[in-house]
């Protein structure tokens, strides 16, 4: 199998902080990979290095689209990164507070569909089954993450959890191949938080699309993870299956303490 | 190289008056992310509150110093009570809505002011008593530098270092740190932000006041309309120098005056607004956040 | 606060205080005036004596309002459910009110002209004008969030494409519209291009200084553009082989100005439901969550920065041709100012709102007339009173609902 993400000694630098430290992370086809560690250990500022939002200090980031030839996305912007199909959420919810529900999916689909000032102005047929398109493809996935019922609410009015779905919903809308989840379940209570556990093995299995997770819900990080790879002060300290993790007593030490033996 | 000398000196008092002003636009900007429009109006207002109160002490018989001292003096006084007010009024009623409603109220309040003056005084020139003392042994060098601008630019610079003192050392001054790094937090630690925001903008104003003061005994001349120019470039220096920062401030005022000093001197004075303000674009492009602005990436 | 609590006796000693205050205030400025030159004092008490009246009486319903104003904190919901049932909203929704109002609106419209006199369909033309500059800005600051306070740039641009046009190659308004227009959008872009990255104060101030600088040099530059003096007899717009009077070319140029409202309107609130304009509403949200959501940053803002200078260039030719003369006195802050007022007044991406806001703020000075003087005063204290007791607007802007036929489960309207 063919590796979608691969970082090699990725480093970023934030003045004298090491916050990434010659960070090596693969992420396969179909895989869901659980990313994790202490507060600060730098995994949002990795995210931020993948998805272009940070230029990395040194280091690679190679993708590789199925069926593609790798490439070398550093120093691509956001929005490219995006469009060659890896999408994100945010740790702090980064939704579009004053657009509806379906609006904020349906700028997800924005990189995926081509109408131009013109066309809208004019209104020709191409925009229009476009339009219709962006709003059914929208709505299947408001349906897919149980949040049809809000389709013409506004989205600072979703409690929280929706919130968060949302945030997977207009992700998904840019057809990734790629998702990347930060801290998907915080805030969620444990209903959610199993609700949020089939949602993601749902994408995977249904979709397609492999997935890496920034948690530190550990139940829910065992539970579907295929492999998890351990950070700690910007270093990878561990790499493994959920099994193989539980033991580490590397990990142990830095990261589960007490809790993994209660 | 007399030439130069002049151009560099009438830059530096240009610069040292921006810097009066603009400390005013960067120290609120910096603690409630406002552009006060109505500052320059705070700085005219001095000015005017200046000319009125020399004129009545000059007719009341009294001699220059004790009128330089007692019309700065109400200038500033005034200037602060406006500026207070300003706040209470145009600003504080706003401080948790979108971004442009104080912008606006700021643009709306600005106007008033100018007509406030036009209509309460005149809409002409008023020529300002020169108030500022000569200085006698600069008299061989008055072709280069006048004493007026002497006592700009140290004028400025005492303003300036009571005012790093003040920052650095009180109480007050910590506060307004605190404040300007993340009010929420300031709250939360006990610090009175709304007295903290009305003291700056009583420090802000008090600067523009002893600016106006200066500025217009320097010319010989004012109108309501002296605080709008002023203010705008005044923010211009702000910005160029990286919006929130005092030393930027300081900095960009400098060298917008030489800019527009030497831009004036060596190719036209015609054009000394396009040459500031292309100036200014030309800086931003380059550092988008201006010359001493940080352009850290924000944090996600 | 209760009405009744209004008139307390310690409410009554705090708005003496004000009083006191702004009598205090207002004393060197408002009371006292010398003459320089002869060196003698006027004393006005009486000024002083209103200040204090007047601030007096005022500070109750300031306070009032302000108790008012600001119900404490509603629920996101709640809120949301008092934006639906705002009646203004209810009126629009019914079939019939709607209908009604077309036909009344299409009516008074129409017979604006004839019935009143060419001095008022003038003004409405002015009106009109500004309708379509606020609609234009709209984009710019309403849609796309960007801060615009140079907008009257574009508006000179538009009006001395005319004008130099017109005067140097005799080109007719109806060929010098489109380019007008054309150029306008292409200066949008020439300084979009390097100012787009920059955050959102720092772009108000470039823009601000971009307008200062095309004033200036129009005024300076006397061989390009006949400097302060300004360029006179630029024709208005007429028909091939038609010969109009004064009064019915004024007439003419109304109409011409509410197609091109309409035309506007048409085209705005087609491009704000599209996906340029849903990506417009993205960038002003969330500028990081929209890039990392796949839209581009640069080129989105460049089409709302180039989009709302189109529509100024177009005012500005139709100003141009409405008053026969220009010169730059019109093209100063003031007026970026008075549109930007517009678009915020009428509640940021409004588009009723920004259609209702001109109106209030271009015809209530006209008709202020009156008192001439004191009109600019006004104008800034209502900017000032309309911010404070309403800070969002005249009309919030809701967003577009859809309707989902032919898909398997309908939406339930959440209430
Ligand atoms: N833009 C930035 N500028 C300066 N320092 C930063 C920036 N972004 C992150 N950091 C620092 O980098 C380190 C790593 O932060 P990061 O947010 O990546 O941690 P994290 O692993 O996501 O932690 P958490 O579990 O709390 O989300 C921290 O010390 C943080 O303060
Ligand atoms: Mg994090």
């Amino acid at each position: 199998m063919t590796a979608l993400l691969s970082t090699t000694h990725l480093t970023m630098d934030f003045g004298g902080l090491r916050a990434v430290d010659e960070v090596n992370l693969e992420v396969r086809q179909q895989e869901i990979v659980a990313l994790i560690g202490p507060n600060g250990a730098g995994k949002t500022t990795l995210f931020n290095c993948i998805t272009g939002l940070y230029r990395p200090t040194s280091g690679d980031i190679f993708v590789q689209a199925p069926g593609a030839a790798p490439k070398r996305i550093n120093g691509l912007k956001p929005n490219q990164v995006t469009a060659l199909g890896l999408a994100r959420t945010f740790q702090n919810i980064r939704l579009f507070p004053h657009m509806t529900v379906l609006e904020n999916v349906m700028i997800g689909r924005h990189c995926r569909t081509t109408s131009n000032i013109l066309g809208a102005v004019l209104k020709d047929r191409h925009t229009r089954r476009e339009e219709q398109e962006t709003v059914a493809f929208s709505y299947r996935l408001l349906e897919k993450v149980h949040l049809d019922r809000y389709v013409n609410e506004l989205a600072r009015n979703l409690p929280y959890g929706a919130q968060r779905r949302l945030e997977i919903a207009r992700a998904l809308a840019t057809e990734p191949f790629l998702l990347l989840l930060d801290e998907p379940a915080a805030g969620m209570n444990p209903l959610e938080t199993r609700e949020l556990d089939d949602l993601i093995t749902r994408i995977r299995n249904e979709m397609g699309i492999a997935i890496l997770l920034i948690e530190h819900d550990m139940k829910l990080v065992m539970n579907i993870s295929d492999r998890i790879f351990v950070m700690e002060y910007g270093k990878e300290i561990a790499v493994g299956t959920p099994l193989e993790i539980r033991s580490n007593p590397r990990v142990i030490e830095a990261y589960l303490g007490a809790d993994s033996h209660a | 190289m007399d030439y130069f000398l002049e151009l560099f000196l009438g830059g530096l008092t240009r610069g040292s008056i921006y810097a009066l002003i603009a400390l005013g636009y960067t120290m609120v900007y910096g603690i409630i992310e406002l552009i006060n429009f109505a500052h320059g109006e705070i700085y005219m207002i001095g000015a005017f509150t200046a000319l009125i109160a020399a004129s009545v002490l000059a007719i009341m018989g009294f001699g220059p110093v004790p009128i330089l001292f007692l019309a700065m003096l109400l200038a500033i006084l005034y200037s602060c009570a406006y500026g207070y007010t300003l706040e209470k009024i145009a600003y504080k009623p706003l401080r948790h809505s979108n971004r442009l409603a104080p912008l606006i109220s700021a643009i709306g309040m600005s106007i008033f002011f100018q007509n406030y003056v036009l209509l309460a005084q005149t809409s002409d020139f008023l020529p300002f008593p020169s108030l500022l003392p000569e200085v006698p042994f600069l008299e061989p060098y008055a072709y280069i530098i006048r004493s007026s601008e002497i006592f700009i630019i140290l004028t400025t610079l005492v303003v300036m270092v009571l005012l790093s003192l003040l920052i650095r050392f009180t109480r007050i001054g910590k506060a307004m740190r605190a404040t300007a790094q993340d009010r929420t937090m300031a709250m939360l630690l006990g610090v009175d932000v709304n007295r903290v925001i009305s003291v700056t903008f009583v420090i802000g104003s008090a600067m523009a006041a002893i600016g106006g003061v200066l500025i217009a005994s320097h010319i010989g001349q004012i109108n309501f309309y002296i605080g709008f120019i002023a203010g705008i470039k005044a923010f211009t220096a702000a910005v160029l120098g990286g919006i929130g920062s005092i030393p930027g401030a300081v900095l960009g005022s400098l060298v917008l005056g030489w800019t527009e000093s030497f831009a004036t001197g060596y190719i036209s004075s015609d054009y000394e607004d396009v040459f500031a303000f292309g100036f200014l674009v030309l800086i931003l492009i380059f550092r988008p956040a201006g010359l001493l602005g940080k352009t850290a990436a924000q944090k996600v | 606060m209760t009405m009744r609590k209004l008139f307390t006796l310690d409410e009554i000693k705090k708005s003496l205080l004000v009083a006191l205050w702004f009598m205090v205030l207002t004393f060197p400025i408002l009371a006292v005036r010398v003459n320089p030159i002869y060196k003698v004092v006027e004393w006005r008490w009486h000024n002083l004596l209103m200040v204090g009246i007047g601030a007096f009486l005022l500070s109750f319903p300031w306070r009032y309002f302000q108790g008012h104003g600001k119900p404490p904190e509603k629920s996101a919901a709640a809120e949301n459910q008092a934006l639906k049932n705002s009646k203004i909203l209810l009126w629009r929704r019914h079939p019939w009110v709607r209908l009604c109002a077309v036909v009344l609106a299409t009516g008074l419209v129409l017979s604006f002209p004839f019935l009143f006199s060419s001095y008022q369909v003038n003004i409405m033309t002015t009106a009109l004008i500004y309708v379509v500059l606020g609609l234009g800005l709209n984009i710019v600051v309403g849609l796309a969030g960007l801060l615009d306070l140079g907008y009257v740039a574009f508006y000179a641009v538009g009006a001395y494409s005319y004008a130099l046009l017109h005067l140097h190659f005799g080109l007719s308004f109806w060929l010098c519209l489109p380019i007008g227009a054309g150029l306008a959008a292409l200066f949008g872009i020439l300084l979009g291009f390097p100012v787009l990255r920059l955050r959102g104060d720092y772009l108000a101030i470039v823009t601000l200084g971009f307008g200062e600088i095309i004033r200036l040099v129009l005024e300076n530059w006397n061989e390009f553009s006949q400097g302060p003096s300004g360029i006179s007899n630029i024709p208005r717009p007429g028909l091939p082989g038609i010969e109009m009077s004064l009064n019915a070319s004024s007439i003419f140029l109304y109409f011409l100005m509410i197609a091109l409202t309409l035309f506007t309107i048409l085209v705005v609130s087609r491009l704000r439901d599209s996906r340029i304009g849903r990506a417009w509403l993205a960038l002003r949200e969330d500028e990081i969550a929209c890039q990392a959501m796949g839209i581009d940053k640069t080129r989105t803002k460049l089409t709302a920065f180039a989009l709302g200078a189109t529509w100024a260039g177009m005012g500005g030719v139709m100003f141009a041709a409405k008053t026969t003369f220009i010169n730059p006195a019109s093209f100063t802050f003031l007026e970026s100012a008075i549109i930007l007022s517009i678009v915020v007044l009428g509640g940021m991406g409004s588009m009723l709102g920004v259609i209702l806001s001109a109106f209030i703020l271009i015809l209530v000075p006209e008709y202020l007339r009156a008192f001439s003087e004191y009109r600019m005063l006004i104008f800034g204290a209502v900017l000032v009173i309309m911010m404070v007791f309403r800070p969002q607007g005249l009309i919030s802007n809701v967003r577009h609902r859809y309707r989902f036929e032919g898909l398997k489960t309908p939406p339930e309207e959440l209430g």
